[in-house]
């Protein structure tokens, strides 16, 4: 079972509590992008085995969006962390690295 | 003008713990900055009630305070007085950014009454109600079975459950079942 720590209301929300909506951090191609870009956007996602970074809504709480670093491997969860950001902050990144060196997702690492 | 019923109706269902329709209850949904002094003078004048801590509700008698996200308050207040409540939100809160709605009408709200109460929410809700975690005036939004709802302890024997008015005879039938099918002493 998947227990995330919603960052806004700092509650343990059980996965029954939450909804997915699937990968973070993604950048919007829109009118004025090339064919290629705009269809990456739409459709291309990641798939790794290890470090991963999704989009969770804690639904049936307070209602807000927030962003989790886990392994799909293991399920080990990293971290939580506020959706008003483009970026994970440092101590997520470092507590990543703590326990996956060398990690990379997309450009980051 | 009709006459407002809830929508159980004044259900009661006695057992080893008692589930009761709370009645008629005035509801004012309140979202905006909770941490201004406007918003918790407001709070505080129109209810009596002290401003809740984040997770947490407080009440005297039919008011009361619910901290519902962030961001967003559950006024409540006797049924009558909504209006009035309402217009006194207005009127302090004007020209900030804030919305308040009168949901009295949108939800369903129930006593649960025992010393078993703990556990007959237990069984339905996932979120760990053990009494070292989960205190009187402790409030938490989740789900109940298959439905959200909102839950607080008012004292250590009574829980009281808002849920939305749709579904609020699953939950009350939700609520009697986990208490007729008796403890599980697990606490």
């Amino acid at each position: 079972m998947l227990t995330l720590q919603c960052p806004y209301c700092g509650v343990d929300a059980d996965e029954t509590e939450l909804s997915p909506g699937g990968e973070a951090h993604l950048k919007r191609f829109g009118p004025g992008s090339t064919d290629e870009e705009f269809e990456d956007y739409l459709f291309a996602r990641q798939n790794p085995k290890g470090v991963h970074f999704e989009r969770w809504r804690h639904a049936y709480g307070c209602g807000k969006w927030f962003l989790a670093a886990r392994c799909t491997m293991t399920l080990e969860v990293f971290g939580t962390y506020s959706a008003q950001t483009t970026e994970p902050p440092q101590t997520i990144k470092d507590a990543i690295t703590a326990k996956r060196p060398g990690w990379t997702w997309g450009t980051l690492s | 003008m009709s006459e407002p019923v809830t929508e159980l109706g004044g259900k009661v269902v006695e057992g080893w713990v008692t589930v009761r329709d709370a009645g008629l209850c005035g509801m004012i949904t309140l979202r905006g900055d909770l941490e201004s002094k406007a918003v918790k003078d407001i709070c505080k004048k129109v209810t009596g009630v002290a401003f809740p801590k984040p997770l947490s509700a407080g009440a005297d008698g039919r008011s009361g305070l619910c901290w519902m996200s962030p961001d967003e308050m559950l006024v409540m207040v006797p049924y009558a007085d909504v209006q009035m409540a309402l217009s006194d939100i207005h009127s302090a809160l004007q020209g900030t950014h804030y919305a308040a709605e009168n949901v009295s009408d949108a939800r369903s709200v129930m006593f649960l009454e025992g010393a078993g109460a703990r556990e007959v929410v237990a069984k339905l809700a996932p979120v760990d109600l053990h009494p070292d975690h989960f205190k009187v005036g402790d409030f938490r939004r989740s789900r109940l079975g298959q439905v959200a709802a909102a839950f607080w302890m008012r004292d250590e024997e009574t829980f009281e459950i808002v849920c939305f008015r749709s579904v609020g005879d699953y939950c009350f039938s939700l609520l009697s079942a986990s208490a007729e099918a008796g403890p599980v002493s697990v606490f």
